[in-house]
């Protein structure tokens, strides 16, 4: 198998689904099925960024973001460095800048950035010489999480184009709503949302989208059912009034999976809140590709990371 | 058959829809709790119990938007069962009870208690409104969708104001997803501070600190820019000053969901009446100058104020029977409801089909129930009164457990001689 470097993909970093094309989409898309084959080898070592630098830096705590993106790393052969940065002790701006330029002085090749404001990510990138993916930052964007949902529903539904897919939950704060809907809509999809108005971005409608306050009619003959996770401190009487009015009216459950196309398939980007967003046998039920996600995080991460390995410094 | 199945006719009666402002001679056949007929032609059937209105006046019965009940917590002032007696010597056949009890009407199974028990106990309907924030606290939303499937009518944090605009913003914006109406009580706490009564002339003479018209329009004008920024259906309970009038006005000139009430007391009273620090007279909010009075009643007559409410509050006398500043707030007001508000007829304020509309046609609409119009099919929940009949209060009669009511030893015109609710007849004076 050759491992060099494929220069299908024009960008040096991944900061967000906007601004990627359908045919940037479609070749990580691409790429990343191989990456499964790979992955599911005795022998997943690949050599495509032996020798290489990569720093996952991550000022917000996160488990299995970064453990997907550390195994990625190192099955294409990069040395791989975790970064924790406690970031309530220190001023924010400077840290973020500074840590930037520390980092950048150690020569990595690339750097994998969780943060807990929007835009961080950008700003990162501004500072340093190497490739920057965007592993979350605020409620901004989640771009590999929108594109590992993308790759598994496009293996379990042959396409995208075309299906109906309603986003359910806390989509005011979810940066993987955003992602998603920017992902989806790119590639054909109807996107739908479906939340309680305290829970949907103001003036959303406006961009495009269906937005639904009812789940019976936001699930509606959807191909795609995709719960998001609802934070606990915006569980009680802020935006929601409490877990248990919910789960009763948003909580997804055998009844509300009801009302979506019989063949309609599960999705969460995890972790879950079992009972407060999604039920424990919808979740583990035949329709759930909950587990299958997380296979395919490795393989988009893996597809990613190589994708970028042609604009790596350091050459 | 029991007698509350069988039909009943209500004949030479002068009948009053405000829903259609339609004025006729004429009678009701009841039948199986709805109306059956209505008309000049309903003069007899066969197999009914009918009853002579003597030309008496029939309209739909009142629905009163704002009363509170001391069930449960407080039972010694009023339960469900007094409540629903004096609803019925009033002519009131559905009532809104505040979720200021103890504990609050907060939770589904309390607000399931509260229909259950009034089901059981009170002769006319009880709906309760829920409360719009846990424990009547104004700080997290209360349980807005579940509560309404327990029975909730309408959302409110009762006597209390929602002061945090952002707890307000996010409830209108959650409660349009279930066309909830959120009913508030607009008067800034703040504003109002250690004040007893109307800021002004009067209360300076009096030696009482005052609460200023701003406090209520301050509130009030918040509320409407969240409205408009939400698309929240609400409704102030109770407006009552000239200035609350013009803003309503204009809200409702912009097309906004926005509605309005006035208590019975602020169309009939005014500061001058607290006279000598009668405590009886101490309400929430205070009692206006008597210009604020005239702009309630021409806001009335003109549909810029829509329903009527008692502000039915009962106090015991040790709650009472205090100094004035020290006094509980509140009113009994049940009883007295369509007499006190017969007044604004007899002065020629308003006519009768329109008092009767902000009195029952207007407050179903509001809150969605199907009463307040005498039409085939709706509810027969009716009164039969003389707006005529001349009496003098006396507290000692007022069905009610407490007895505070401003208009004790008042000559009042006008009374009702029959309440039916739902087809079956809860008050006769012929019979009492």
């Amino acid at each position: 198998m050759s491992d060099a470097p494929r220069s299908v993909f024009p960008h040096r970093h991944l900061l967000g689904i906007e601004g990627l094309s359908p045919l940037d989409i479609q070749a990580l898309l691409d790429l990343a099925d191989e990456q499964v084959e790979v992955s599911r080898q005795i022998e997943k070592r690949k050599t495509t960024l032996r020798g290489r630098t990569q720093i996952n830096l991550f000022f917000e705590p996160s488990t299995r973001t970064q453990s997907s993106f550390e195994i990625a790393g190192k099955r294409l052969g990069a040395d791989v460095m975790n970064m924790q940065v406690a970031s309530s002790s220190v001023k924010k701006g400077e840290t973020l800048i500074d840590t930037a330029a520390t980092l950048n002085a150690m020569r990595p090749d690339i750097i994998v950035v969780r943060h807990h404001a929007a835009g961080a990510v950008h700003l990162l990138a501004q500072k340093v010489d190497c490739s920057v993916v965007n592993a979350g930052d605020g409620t901004h964007e989640h771009p590999t999480q929108a594109l590992l949902d993308a790759l598994t529903i496009r293996r379990n539904k042959g396409r995208i184009e075309g299906l109906t897919v309603a986003i359910c939950g806390d989509i005011l704060h979810s940066r993987v709503a955003r992602s998603n809907m920017i992902l989806l809509a790119a590639m054909g999809a109807r996107v739908r949302l479906v939340a309680p108005s305290t829970l949907l971005p103001p003036g959303i409608a406006r961009l495009g989208f269906e937005t639904f306050t009812s789940m019976e009619k936001g699930l509606k003959d959807a191909d795609i059912v995709m719960m998001l996770r609802l934070q606990h401190e915006r569980m009680n009487g802020s935006f929601v009034p409490s877990l248990k009015e919910y789960f009763r009216f948003y909580g997804l459950d055998q009844e509300k999976l009801s009302f979506a196309k019989p063949d309609a398939l599960v999705m969460h980007p995890g972790p879950m809140n079992r009972g407060v967003e999604i039920s424990s046998d919808v979740a583990d039920g035949a329709q759930s590709l909950i587990r299958e996600q997380v296979e395919m995080g490795v393989a988009v991460r893996m597809a990613v990371l190589e994708a970028l390995a042609s604009h790596l410094p350091n050459r | 058959m029991t007698p509350a199945d069988r039909p009943i006719l209500l004949k030479n009666a002068r009948l009053i829809d405000p829903a259609g402002d339609r004025e006729e001679r004429g009678g009701v056949l009841v039948r199986g709790g709805v109306i059956q007929a209505v008309g000049p032609q309903v003069t007899q059937a066969a197999d009914a119990r009918v009853i002579d209105c003597m030309g008496q006046v029939l309209s739909p019965g009142l629905i009163d938007m704002r009363a509170f009940i001391g069930e449960p917590g407080g039972p010694y002032r009023e339960t469900l069962k007094s409540a629903g007696e004096a609803a019925a010597a009033g002519g009131v056949t559905t009532v809104v009870s505040m979720p200021d009890t103890i504990p609050a009407l907060d939770d589904p199974a309390v607000i399931d208690f509260i229909v259950r028990r009034a089901r059981d106990t009170s002769v006319v309907n009880i709906r309760p409104a829920a409360a719009l924030t846990k424990g009547l606290q104004g700080v997290e939303m209360a349980e807005i969708g579940r509560l309404k499937e327990a029975g909730a009518i309408a959302f409110t944090d009762g006597a209390r104001s929602v002061t945090n605009a952002q707890v307000m913003r996010r409830a209108l914006t959650y409660a349009r997803d279930f066309d909830a109406l959120i009913i508030h009580h607009v008067e800034d706490p703040d504003l109002v501070g250690q004040g007893v009564m109307n800021e002004g002339e009067f209360s300076s003479r009096l030696g009482l600190p005052g609460i200023p018209r701003e406090a209520e329009t301050v509130m009030l004008e918040r509320d409407i820019r969240l409205v408009r920024l939400t698309g929240g259906r609400y409704h102030a309970a109770m407006i009552s000053c000239a200035d609350s009038a013009e803003i309503v006005r204009a809200a409702k000139a912009r097309g906004l969901p926005v509605t309005c009430g006035v208590s019975i007391n602020h169309l009939a009273l005014n500061e001058n009446d607290i006279g000598d620090y009668r405590t009886f007279l101490k309400l929430s909010p205070p009692l206006r100058h008597e210009d604020d009075r005239q702009a309630m009643i021409e806001a009335l007559a003109d549909g810029t104020i829509d329903v009527i409410v008692s502000d039915h509050n009962p106090q015991d006398v040790e709650n009472k029977r205090l100094p004035f500043a020290e006094a509980a707030n509140g009113a009994v007001g049940l009883e007295t409801l369509l007499s006190a508000a017969l007044r604004l007829v007899h002065a020629d304020r308003i006519s009768l089909p329109r008092l009767l509309r902000a009195l029952s046609t207007k407050p179903a609409e509001i809150l969605g129930l199907p009463g307040g119009r005498l039409t085939i099919g709706a509810p027969a929940d009716l009164i039969v009164f003389d707006p005529d009949a001349p009496y003098v209060l006396d507290k000692r009669q007022l069905k009610s457990l407490s007895k505070n009511s401003p208009f004790d030893e008042a000559r009042l015109e006008g009374q009702v001689t029959l309440t039916m609710v739902g087809g079956r007849i809860v008050f006769n004076r012929d019979t009492v």
